[in-house]
């Protein structure tokens, strides 16, 4: 099978790393450059960042914090909140970060996904969706992390993100996020079938279980984990050893 | 003369940044330029670069370092290219038509080769951490850059077109992906090309740029 990345998000609100439940009712957690180090040490694939207030307030800490952790973390950084324009995008990648997540922007602007895919490779964009269910195999992309409906469709929505030059795709299931209930399965399923850049799956990871079904049955590229690294109830070396019994294709780290 | 300088080369393509902090935490004393004269008098060359092929060589005209470039290789200055920067040591590229290169090691850069292994199905642009694995030509990394690799050391890599020498005992390391061989490093005498990017490679790739320090 193909290999799967295994990926630490930090939600960043302010100073402080943060975890919501469906995005939403924060609760902090501690210092992220702490935990950015402490995945990294761990042998995280790669790490995300989130700003969660960044479309709101303007982005100001987060900035600060890549510049520190670039110091020390030497994994691929992705970026994201509160991005706007190509502009924005490159004093990130000069801050150290390796590619940009976008989703409050693109949506108002898709170009802006072509933009940056253009000048600074398909591989440093990264779209990231909000995905909200509206029914059995219909699911509407949200904005402003989760807080605003756009009325578009995910699906479509990521065939058009596709082709304007998107290098791959961090997919949230906004029903998922936080519940510790597992992936909305069907969303990543359903998006792995329909485009072919390398979809993030993110949201919901509770278990060990949880993760060989979005690999295994929803075909995710990759896994962006959270609440079940903040709370150290696995880490990525268990979640590596667990993979390889279960003959999952993960990178070997010792 | 320190030997820990070296000069990264500043052409507007690609995450500079990273590849600076990677050399110092090598030990490296960095200067990134695009000053000819800097670039001249260079003690080792470090080329990085992301994104389009064609675009990074018309940048390297625009700023008339290609012969530079070219010359400084030739004299046998360490010389290190990354991800692109490996690829635009090649002859041509068929990315977006077909572009002339530098030139510094026979070859061709061609598209990602199709999966072979339908076990083993792959995306494009090939985002992933893989292990790098001895090529035919060199089965002992000794006296190389991969010199003191633990095995398994995985490193990764971001690219959607591979590098073929022509000569196999230019290539010394690849990798396996869709159950090809993919070039993951090459090397002629002082010129060396790593497909991944050490700069996010973790221990393996801070030891790889450890030794090309040391040259």
């Amino acid at each position: 099978m193909k290999r799967i990345r295994l990926i630490a998000r930090l939600d960043i609100k302010g100073e402080n790393l943060i975890k919501g439940i469906h995005l939403e009712g924060l609760r902090v957690i501690g210092s992220p450059s702490e935990y950015a180090r402490k995945y990294y040490t761990q042998g995280a694939d790669e790490l995300i960042f989130m700003d969660t207030v960044a479309s709101l307030y303007g982005r100001n800490h987060l900035s600060e914090i890549i510049k520190l952790v670039a110091k020390y973390i030497f994994i691929p950084m992705t970026v994201g909140g509160g991005i706007r324009s190509l502009e924005n995008a490159i004093d990130i990648l000069r801050l150290g970060a390796d590619k940009v997540a976008i989703n409050t922007a693109a949506v108002a602007r898709p170009n802006l996904i072509s933009e940056i895919s253009n000048s600074l490779g398909s591989q440093a964009m990264v779209l990231s969706v909000e995905a909200k269910k509206i029914s059995d195999n219909k699911w509407e992309v949200y904005t402003e992390n989760g807080r605003e409906s756009s009325g578009i469709d995910v699906i479509e929505w990521l065939i058009e993100a596709e082709n304007l030059g998107a290098g791959e795709v961090l997919l949230t299931s906004v029903d998922f996020e936080g519940t510790r209930k597992g992936f909305d399965l069907n969303l990543i399923k359903t998006a792995t079938d329909s485009i072919s850049i390398p979809i993030i799956a993110s949201g919901g990871m509770g278990e060990f279980q949880h993760f060989h079904k979005v690999v295994s049955e929803a075909n995710a590229d990759a896994v962006a984990m959270a609440d079940i690294l903040h709370y150290d109830r696995m880490t990525f070396k268990k979640i590596r050893e667990e993979s390889i019994s279960h003959g999952i294709n993960v990178r070997k780290y010792v | 003369m320190s030997n820990n300088e070296v000069v990264i080369i500043d052409y507007g393509v690609g995450n500079i940044f990273s590849v600076r902090q990677g050399l110092e935490e090598a030990g490296a004393s960095p200067i990134v330029t695009s000053d000819i004269k800097l670039i001249q008098s260079a003690k080792k060359v470090v080329l990085p670069g992301v994104g389009a092929f064609k675009n990074a060589m018309n940048a390297l005209n625009a700023l008339k370092m290609k012969d530079l470039l070219i010359n400084i290789a030739n004299e046998g200055v360490p010389f290190l290219g990354i991800c692109l920067g490996m690829q635009l040591l090649f002859d041509e590229s068929d990315e977006f038509g077909l572009s002339k290169g530098l030139g510094l090691i026979p070859g061709r850069v061609e598209t990602y080769p199709l999966s072979i292994d339908k076990n083993q199905p792959i995306k494009i642009p090939q985002i992933n951490w893989h292990e790098l694995i001895p090529s035919e030509a060199h089965i002992d990394w000794k006296n190389t850059l991969l010199d003191n690799q633990e095995s398994n050391d995985s490193v990764y890599f971001v690219h959607s077109f591979v590098a073929n020498p022509v000569h196999k005992n230019h290539k010394l390391a690849d990798y396996i992906s869709g159950g090809n061989r993919i070039s993951a490093m090459v090397v002629k005498e002082n010129i060396i090309g790593c497909q991944f990017h050490p700069e996010k490679s973790g221990r393996a790739g801070i030891s790889i740029l450890k030794n090309f320090m040391k040259l």
